[in-house]
């Protein structure tokens, strides 16, 4: 019961994150997208780099599902190995970020002094830039390509999580239970890492998974003003922008790995919408913290208890 | 007292903005390679000409000296000269700036058009299947990559209906006199309707492509913010002395509300540059952004430098004047 509050286990968020329709559904989607992307070679009826002059710009059809673009590749095929290219960036961006931006935020935060600000200093900084002119310039520099891509959306994207896991350190240092850590003679390394780190994270998985939509919109971006990944790998971005030209004669060139895009990004954004929802608690806290106290005053001692963890521990995770 | 505070505030941003343009100094040394090799690129050029622009970016100097006479061409107002058209930077950007306020503030009024009435309903009808229906539309449109929406619109209303013109800011046959740079405003100036009625419609489409997008993140923060104030004690006192609901939501919730609201808009305001970037490209919108992409696949990296530059003083400068509208709109809160 305390367990279903405040889920730890992967296992257990996960039984948690599907209780509802939205999280049930927003989970299958994204699962199902991973497993094409995976799989996309048995999963693709055609090769998706294969031309065919003779079909181009072919309408959706039996043979050509959705349709051909303008050397006569079939936009399944290149949708389905596109799916690879948005949420290896998605992915490889976050953990780069979100690791990065929590270590020096939780650090700066715990150890204040000149470490935190010449750190806030450079966030500062780097916040001065609109996010994606940021990545257009330093792309435009770089030059197209997958490692340039995730570079240049890593240095500026750790600075989100890196504020969060800042002010959450703060607020966590001010507690008891850093002060008992600290009273026992603890490691101020270990404090920090085993301690305040854990009951930080909530807040930051949720910030990553909202992050890892921004991120392959981002990268869409990019790829369709010819910046992100080159044209030789299919990606959605760079598809859209190929159907931009014949959008007159050929709607389903840009529209088909358009919709691909938006329903992993919604997805993912009601998976987050969902994650925010079982940590967090605005209004929930309240009910939750009303239930303890209701249960704390009937004096059941064991329920009690373990209501009483699980409302410490939530209070941790805010 | 509240003076003082918004020139600290104003203070404080002028390391920003060094910082900043010492990034955008940086930038053309992360070129892979001689930048002066990459910028000419094939083009058959004489040594003299490689040497010219070698001195012109000040390569043969050491890099600090490089970056002081950064600096100083910087203090003089010279961003440099783009060497595809052999013109000074600042001038390129001055004649595309227009469109690109034009365009922003187009983009802003729609977002506002739709944003405002929608979470304001939405917040008064809270948990409704209206408030439902506006929080998962809302969603969609943060969940949407805004170029693809741009293309959807040309879709429908260009391809299919045939009511909007796809790009540039007015047809070529109706040239207006350019005074001020805003179309809207010059054809007025021309007194030619027609012509006005004509830049109207080219601007409708690239200006509901990113308000459209923008309004649905507006829409949640004006809804939450209403909602705050509907609980809060001085609602339920205008409710108590028997005002219209309509009173009460507008004159006395909204006024409070409002002020998160222009929050977001200034934390958005960076996200909205860089839409409009990607806006322009796609309509042919000859501003700001489409000046930098453009320059980016022409190799002319001075400009691409200066704009990158601009754009970050900008957003800079656009969350100081809404921290300083945030003290005048609510006295309580200092700086």
């Amino acid at each position: 019961m305390s367990a279903g509050r405040n889920p730890t286990g992967i296992g257990k968020l996960f039984a948690r994150v599907v209780e509802t329709p939205l999280g049930l559904i927003s989970t299958t989607i994204i699962g199902l997208y991973v497993l094409i992307a995976i799989f996309a070679p048995l999963v693709a009826p055609y090769d998706p780099d294969a031309t065919a002059l003779g079909q181009r710009l072919a309408a959706p059809s039996a043979e050509h599902w959705f349709g051909t673009d303008s050397l006569g590749r079939d936009i399944l095929s290149r949708t389905v190995f596109g799916a690879r290219v948005s949420l290896l960036i998605g992915l490889l961006t976050v953990i780069i970020t979100a690791v990065f931006g929590t270590v020096v935020g939780a650090l700066g935060g715990y150890f204040r002094g000149v470490f935190d600000s010449v750190t806030g200093r450079f966030t500062e900084l780097l916040l001065a830039f609109p996010y994606l002119i940021f990545a257009i310039g330093m792309m435009a520099f770089l030059g197209p390509g997958f490692a340039n891509l995730v570079m240049a959306l890593s240095l500026k994207g750790w600075v989100e999580f890196y504020r969060l896991a800042r002010g959450q350190t703060l607020d966590q240092a001010a507690m008891e239970y850093v002060e008992a850590s600290q009273a026992l003679g603890q490691r101020r390394f270990r404090t920090l890492f085993r301690e305040i780190v854990p009951n930080i994270l909530p807040p930051v998985v949720v910030l990553a998974t909202l992050r890892v939509g921004y991120f392959m919109v981002l990268e869409a971006s990019l790829s369709f003003l010819g910046v992100g990944i080159p044209p030789s790998i299919p990606a959605w971005g760079s598809m859209i922008a190929d159907g931009r030209g014949v959008l007159f004669i050929a709607w389903w060139v840009s529209t088909i790995p358009g919709v691909a895009l938006l329903i992993l990004v919604l997805s993912i954004n009601l998976l987050g919408e969902r994650l925010q929802e079982i940590y967090d608690p605005k209004g929930k806290s309240r009910q939750r913290f009303n239930r303890w106290k209701r249960r704390r005053a009937a004096a059941a001692a064991p329920a009690a208890a373990g209501a009483g963890d699980a409302a410490t521990a939530a209070g941790k995770a805010q | 007292m509240r003076l003082s505070k918004l020139f600290e505030r104003v203070v404080s941003a002028i390391p920003v903005a060094i910082g900043v343009a010492v990034l955008a100094f940086m930038f053309l040394r992360f070129l892979p390679g001689d930048p002066v090799e990459i910028m000419l690129g094939d083009t058959a050029v004489t040594q003299q000409q490689i040497d010219t622009l070698r001195s012109q970016l000040h390569l043969d100097k050491p890099l600090l000296e490089q970056l002081w006479l950064f600096f100083v061409s910087l203090f003089q107002g010279d961003l440099g000269t783009s060497f595809l058209r052999n013109q000074p930077v600042l001038k390129l950007i001055a004649e595309a700036l227009p469109a690109t306020i034009e365009l922003t503030m187009a983009t802003i009024f729609v977002a506002i058009l739709i944003a405002l009435p929608v979470g304001i309903i939405s917040a008064v009808r809270a948990g409704s299947w209206l408030d439902r229906t506006v929080l998962s539309g809302a969603l969609v449109g943060v969940s949407m990559p805004a170029f693809w929406f741009g293309l959807l619109l040309i879709l429908l209303f260009s391809v299919e209906l045939k009511l909007l013109p796809t790009s540039g800011r007015l047809t070529a046959t109706l040239a207006v006199d350019s005074v001020t740079g805003f179309m809207l405003i010059d054809t007025l100036l021309a007194r030619d309707l027609r012509a006005f009625g004509t830049a109207l419609k080219h601007l409708i489409l690239p200006a509901v492509t990113l308000g459209v997008v923008f309004a649905a993140v507006l829409a949640r923060v004006v809804r939450a913010s209403m909602i705050e104030a509907m609980n809060k004690e001085y609602v339920t006192t205008a409710r108590s002395k028997g005002l219209r609901e309509f009173t009460v939501v507008v004159k006395h919730a909204l006024r409070n509300a409002l002020i998160p609201a222009l929050t977001v808009t200034g934390l958005q305001f960076g996200e909205l540059l860089g839409g409009n970037m990607i806006v322009e490209t796609i309509f042919a919108w000859p501003g700001l952004g489409r000046l930098v992409v453009n320059s980016i696949f022409a190799r002319d990296y001075v400009v691409v430098q200066a704009a990158v530059m601009l754009y970050a003083f900008t957003y800079v400068a656009a969350n100081l004047v809404v921290d300083a509208l945030y003290t005048l709109l609510n006295p309580r809160i200092s700086l």
